[in-house]
């Protein structure tokens, strides 16, 4: 019996083996190179001293941060409210259908509706603001960025909204708790979960774009994605590329453990109330 | 779980259709790869489709197109060697990339006799001295595009233009390094292939000045942007100009006559080909002037063909946006290929333009 589940495990370790493991050493490998397939860690030492790739580093970073931000100030609540609904099925079908729409093809409808002929400047014109510059700019970058990623955002929450035992809130309510302290002492900590699963599947593919960058922030906006894509596109110098991969990862598996370690601390919290209780 | 088995075999049951039909489709249209075929690896819609009936119909050989939508893809396709093609078509730099690599068989320009056709000013050119491996197809400048509604023709005859105060916002770049860096090395009065340390980076200064003038710096959207009125300037290549002025009368298109880049598109045989016959004789056929004019004509880009030149309508013969006076052809610089060092210095350098933020 344990032979044969041994057994049905192997495709899983090819899978995991050749598909995540090996690409992510190719990467590794790739970095510690130069363009002659020496050893070198001269390519780390470029990133570290270079201007150019820290302040692109810092501006990765801070764009995903604010995403991130945007879309967790308006999932939250509307995953809240949708939990209240009565045709809960139907409305998170309608947050799930623009997932189904190709990335692509929704940036350029967007450009669409921001060019100076779209429909926004011509609503802007209409209500007597006038003509305004809305793509090419960061809150046109902020704007798509963050609704192509709300999704993601709002359907881990519901579905830790949806498993809080309504009791527990209840109770909070009957022992004179006001909502407000119910919501923030008991529902919000109890659907952090939630939130941080959210966080993960938002911050860490935010960190990367790179299609957007370009179509919608007009390559006003830069990132870490567009280096890569340069270096192996127009540069061909993959060595970089890689190293800038590589740092990219770390700093995915960085988030990784600061959203999980906590989660892990308050369980232990909770466990040791409970022995003392 | 039937419903998933149900659709599970119907998606299969469609991939065996969809797999029969197309199998039935290409069967019909005749795709071998037999003697009599030319394997044709060129730009998407980049020739007259009227004239590969023609040359199927006079010389009995099959065409088979192929396209690539950049030179490095064309580069490592010809490079593995996967497909035998007879005939490429790649730009200038990448000849010369192709050639190093070894990838390119000579071409015997005595089995060419519509070779006289072709202009001397486009011949031997640094790429490719003495044309040894490479035969003009088309050229083309780099150059500014402005919309005649907020832009006067005297606002923007030369390059130092650009950084007026007055086109704050205004600006649209194309998405490459050696051109954004050429054009401000041109200004500065120095040549595209600089290779030295101080002159990129007094250039770099200087384009970093201009990102308060860009609004974004895009790639093919460019055309679609300035069709719109979506803004009043760009600095793109004269093919993309010609689409652009076809469909928005009011965009015209300017070469600096300080100089300008000047790109050459030629047909190159590659090591894998195996149909050399094929290939000499569509190069030869490409060259006849009525063809050479009428693929002018349709593609839009400047022939380097004199007896086709001739031929063509004299709207388009004499028009200076796309057959520039010969002073500023004169001027007209190819990239070389600087090698991978320098490459990356002029990427680094329009990284850090892209970043700069006033």
């Amino acid at each position: 019996m344990k032979k044969s589940k041994q057994f049905f495990m192997v495709p899983y370790f090819l899978w995991i083996a050749l598909f995540v493991v090996a690409p992510l050493l190719l990467i590794l490998y790739q970095s510690l190179t130069d363009g002659q397939g020496h050893f070198t860690i001269q390519n780390y030492l470029t990133y570290g001293s270079s201007s150019v790739y820290l302040k692109m580093s810092l501006n990765s970073l801070w764009y995903a941060f604010l995403i991130t931000v945007i879309t967790l100030l308006i999932s939250y609540p509307a995953a809240y409210i949708l939990s209240r609904l009565k045709h809960q099925q139907l409305w998170l079908l309608l947050i799930i259908l623009p997932t189904w729409i190709n990335l692509l093809l929704k940036a350029y409808a967007f450009i669409g509706l921001f060019s100076r002929a779209g429909a926004v400047n011509h609503f802007l014109m209409f209500i007597g603001i006038g003509p305004k510059q809305i793509l090419f700019s960061d809150f046109s970058f902020l704007l798509v960025a963050s609704y192509i990623e709300i999704p993601f955002m709002i359907l881990p929450i519901y579905n830790a909204i949806v498993q809080l035992d309504p009791a527990l809130p209840n109770a909070s309510r009957d022992l004179g708790a006001s909502p407000w302290q119910t919501f923030r002492l008991v529902t919000f900590p109890l659907t952090l979960s939630g939130v941080k699963a959210g966080v993960q599947a938002v911050f860490i593919p935010s960190l990367s774009l790179f299609m957007l960058t370009r179509l919608i922030g007009g390559n006003r906006v830069i990132t870490l994605g567009t280096a890569i894509e340069e270096h192996f596109l127009t540069t061909m110098n993959w060595g970089m590329g890689s190293t800038i991969g590589v740092i990219l990862i770390v700093m995915m598996f960085v988030i990784m453990i600061l959203t999980n370690d906590r989660k892990k601390k308050r369980r232990e919290v909770l466990d040791d109330e409970k022995a003392t209780h | 779980m039937k419903k998933i088995m149900m659709m599970m075999a119907t998606i299969l049951a469609l991939c065996g259709v969809l797999f029969i039909g197309s199998k039935q489709l290409s069967a019909q249209a005749g795709a071998t790869t037999q003697a009599n075929t030319l394997n044709l690896y060129n730009w998407g819609d980049y020739i007259d489709p009227a004239l590969l009936k023609k040359f199927e119909k006079q010389t009995g050989y099959h065409v088979q197109y192929e396209t690539f939508d950049s030179n490095e893809a064309m580069f490592t396709k010809i490079k593995q060697g996967g497909t035998a093609y007879d005939l490429a078509i790649p730009s200038d730099y990448m000849i010369e990339k192709m050639k190093k690599a070894k990838l390119l068989l000579p071409i015997d320009q005595q089995k060419l006799s519509n070779f006289k056709y072709l202009d001397q000013h486009f011949l031997d050119q640094s790429f490719d001295r003495g044309n040894r491996y490479s035969i003009p197809y088309f050229w083309g400048t780099l150059g500014i595009i402005y919309n005649d509604q907020q832009v006067k023709a005297s606002e923007v005859q030369h390059w130092d233009d650009l950084w007026a105060p007055k086109w704050q916002n205004d600006l649209m770049l194309v998405d490459s390094a050696r051109d954004i860096l050429g054009m401000t090395l041109i200004s500065q009065g120095q040549s595209v292939n600089t290779t030295d340390t101080a002159i990129l980076n007094q250039a770099s200064r200087k384009l970093d000045r201009l990102s308060i003038n860009v609004k974004a710096i895009v790639a093919d959207e460019i055309k679609t942007y300035m069709i719109q009125n979506e803004a009043p300037l760009a600095v793109t290549w004269s093919g993309e100009a010609a689409e652009m002025i076809e469909q928005n009368q009011h965009l015209h298109y300017v070469v600096p006559s300080e100089g300008s880049n000047a790109w050459y598109d030629n047909m190159v045989i590659p090591k894998t080909a195996k149909h050399q016959k094929a290939a000499y004789a569509f190069i030869n056929f490409m060259l006849a002037p009525e063809n050479a004019a009428q693929n002018a004509e349709y593609v839009g880009y400047a022939t380097p063909n004199k007896a086709a030149k001739a031929l063509l309508p004299r709207k388009i013969r004499d028009d200076r946006q796309f057959y520039p006076p010969l002073s500023t052809v004169e001027k007209l610089e190819v990239y070389q290929d600087l090698g991978a060092t320098k490459v990356e210095q002029y990427n680094d350098l329009f990284l850090k333009f892209k970043m700069y933020r006033q």
